[in-house]
């Protein structure tokens, strides 16, 4: 979609809603917005029915700000609280079955290259962590294999929250969760190292404790998978509901997990980081010259 | 894209060679040339001029030859992209992703593979995915087996997704390209199957009537949907293309049922596009008989034959052929039948999925015998003889 085609005629313009309109004047479409600018301009998602106190809602709020070019974006995502946000957001979005995502998204990156050769088309998959590592597993790790063009976001709350507190295959070990009454009986999977092997071009691993950060992430994920190979960010995004965290402590809470097991990895290939620094020069000489006027 | 059979500097995709013609004229006027080949084979000539952007493989087994055969015609530049999927959620979840990217796809499959991807193919209708889904009926396992057997189109019936059902060869061949056609018109915008039986059809040849490989359908547009393409070429709205289930409540309850009514309806809009290309949705041969076989996919060649056998004894035995499963011809099929005394539905399944449709039809319509047979299952080839001794055993 062309920014042509989300600016409505003038003609028709007092007849289109007035979110519309603030999305079209005071959106983020055609400009990066930074984190300071939160409160001040019309995001894509305002309105959801998350949790109160949900770490994961800040951080699909950010992914939805990072996003490059929100008007040439696809979401794809699969059962779980995530897509409760994510569909609420400006963006299509594809809510298939269970752990689909990855085999949908990789039909979805192909056919759209095929009908639109000269634009990028970014495919961004967010889905939980049972989404990816267990029910979606063989989808995920295949597009990986098959060096989809698309990013992989893991929203890893460790836990099934969704359907009510079931440990998933990234909870840690020995927590005591619905489906674990003893205790969970083995490892959190080690998505990271499987991303590696499997050839990923940009991996990060990231906790909603710095949100420049977070948007940074985001942002160098899509536009590696639009060049190089499949990117995949796990998320530390907390449940606390299922995990009992007060809902005034889980900024707290995520500082804590991020001191503990969480702290920011970011992996990418030589290419991916070649790549990612010649864009990311360009943009801030273009920042400068915009500056200087 | 591998340029294995030409060298590079000589390679133009051939597809770009073919000229676009009236899917119409193609299929009902184009001058034709017959050749004797497979099942397979004809599937491959139907792929090659039906202009497909995206084929996803998968090589199940039990497998027929048609989507490697997709891969070599991948190679020669008549399908833009290809590629081989994980396993069958894999592969039918990808191909309803590429749908929805707005491009023209196929896939196909036989009884386990189609009942792997069962779940994201019975979610094709709901997302309103345009594609062709080749069927090449085989057992469903247990006990393993890898023979011909169309109990797996049973498990079609009730998704929503238009169904058409080859006899042979030369049906397998004009069905899929009106497939496509059909499922990508806009009132329809709907997912097809074709199905075909295994082995009878797919490894045996007969006789193929195709028009000129140099002609091929237009192109799928992308743009013309009854729902958008999930290309983000729309001014944005905070809703998902697919059925908005949130929350329960009455408002979703109702765009759920709403939603669903309206697939079904679609299936039932399809009809008249499935007539300009395949013609009636049923053919009857002998109307004014009084026992009749109705019959669908390969049964219906062992019924003609019966039905010929049994002209020359000089009894009148009517046929009925079904074509298209979804939609269901139900109007024709009471026509047809109205004056019947007797009916045999001969099936290659045990369930007895026809044979069943059809009672639920002409209840309460004729007054007719529908006798629930002869049935063979599990790989049996069904002999002329035994459509014959059943028609004789009940005229006892």
């Amino acid at each position: 979609m062309s920014l042509e085609t989300v600016r409505p005629s003038p003609g028709y313009e007092d007849i289109l809603p007035i979110e519309y309109r603030d999305l079209v004047k005071h959106g983020q479409y055609g400009r990066d917005v930074k984190v300071s600018e939160m409160g001040k301009f019309k995001e894509l998602i305002e309105e959801h029915p998350m949790c109160a106190g949900c770490a994961m809602t800040l951080f699909i709020r950010l992914t939805m700000m990072a996003l490059p070019n929100p008007e040439h974006t696809i979401n794809v995502g699969t059962a779980g609280c995530g897509r409760l946000a994510i569909s609420q957001a400006n963006i299509p979005f594809i809510y298939g079955n269970y752990g689909d995502t990855n085999s949908v998204a990789s039909g979805l990156k192909r056919g759209l290259k095929l009908r639109f050769p000269n634009q990028f088309k970014d495919v961004v998959v967010m889905a939980g962590d049972g989404g990816l590592i267990d029910i979606g597993f063989q989808g995920l790790m295949h597009s990986w294999f098959r060096q989809e063009k698309f990013t992989t976001i893991m929203l890893d709350n460790e836990v099934y929250g969704n359907t009510g507190g079931q440990e998933s295959g990234m909870t840690l070990k020995g927590q005591i969760l619905k489906m674990a009454p003893r205790g969970k009986e083995v490892d959190k999977i080690d998505a990271l190292s499987l991303a590696k092997v499997a050839g990923c071009a940009y991996i990060a691993q990231i906790a909603p404790t710095n949100p420049s950060r977070v948007m940074r992430t985001i942002r160098r994920a899509v536009l590696i998978a639009r060049e190089i190979g499949p990117t995949y960010i796990q998320a530390y995004t907390s449940c606390n509901i299922e995990y009992a965290i007060p809902t005034p402590d889980v900024m707290q809470d995520a500082f804590d997990v991020e001191k503990e097991r969480y702290g920011f990895e970011e992996i990418m290939s030589d290419e991916a980081k070649a790549y990612i620094t010649e864009v990311e020069k360009k943009q801030k000489e273009l920042a400068k010259a915009k500056a200087k006027k | 894209m591998s340029e294995s059979t030409q060298t590079k500097e000589e390679w133009v995709p051939k597809g770009d060679l073919q000229e676009i013609k009236d899917p119409e004229w193609l299929l009902r006027e184009a001058p034709r040339k017959t050749e004797f080949i497979t099942g397979s084979e004809a599937a491959r000539e139907a792929i090659r001029r039906a202009n497909v952007d995206i084929a996803i493989s998968y090589p199940i087994t039990p497998q027929s030859e048609t989507m490697q055969q997709a891969g070599y015609l991948f190679d020669e530049g008549y399908i833009k992209e290809y590629y081989r999927g994980e396993e069958e959620i894999g592969v039918m979840s990808a191909i309803g992703g590429s749908s929805r990217a707005g491009v023209r796809s196929l896939t196909a499959t036989s009884g386990p593979g189609l009942m792997r991807g069962m779940e994201a193919i019975s979610s094709w209708p709901g997302a309103r995915t345009p594609l062709v889904l080749m069927n090449m009926c085989r057992v469903i396992n247990t006990p393993l087996a890898i023979q011909p057997d169309n109990i797996e189109i049973s498990f079609l019936l009730n998704t929503g997704i238009l169904h058409a059902h080859a006899e042979n060869q030369q049906d397998f061949f004009d069905y899929s390209l009106a497939a496509f056609m059909v499922s990508e018109e806009v009132d329809v915008t709907l997912p097809a199957v074709v199905s075909v039986d295994g082995f009878f059809v797919t490894h045996a040849r007969g006789q193929v009537s195709m028009f000129d490989e140099k002609y091929k359908l237009p192109p799928r547009d992308g743009w013309r949907n009854a729902v958008p393409s999930m290309d983000n070429e729309n001014p944005p709205a905070r809703i998902s293309r697919d059925a908005p289930i949130q929350k329960s409540n009455f408002i979703s309850y109702h765009m759920h049922a709403a939603w669903q009514q309206e697939v079904f309806a679609a299936v039932e809009r399809s009809a008249k596009y499935w007539r300009k290309y395949i013609g009636d949705l049923i053919e009857v041969v002998n109307p004014d008989a009084e026992e009749f076989v109705v019959s669908s996919g390969a049964c219906v060649s062992q019924a003609r034959e019966a039905v010929r056998q049994e002209g020359e004894k000089g009894r009148k035995v009517g046929l009925v052929k079904i074509k298209t499963i979804r939609p269901w011809p139900h109007k024709e099929l009471i026509a047809a039948l109205k004056n019947a005394k007797r009916i045999f539905v001969p099936e290659f399944n045990q369930a007895g999925w026809l044979h069943k449709e059809l009672c639920s039809t002409l209840y309460g319509k004729i007054t007719a015998d529908i006798v629930p047979g002869p049935r063979v299952y599990g790989g049996m080839t069904m002999p002329t003889e035994m459509v014959l001794e059943w028609l004789a055993k009940f005229r006892k």
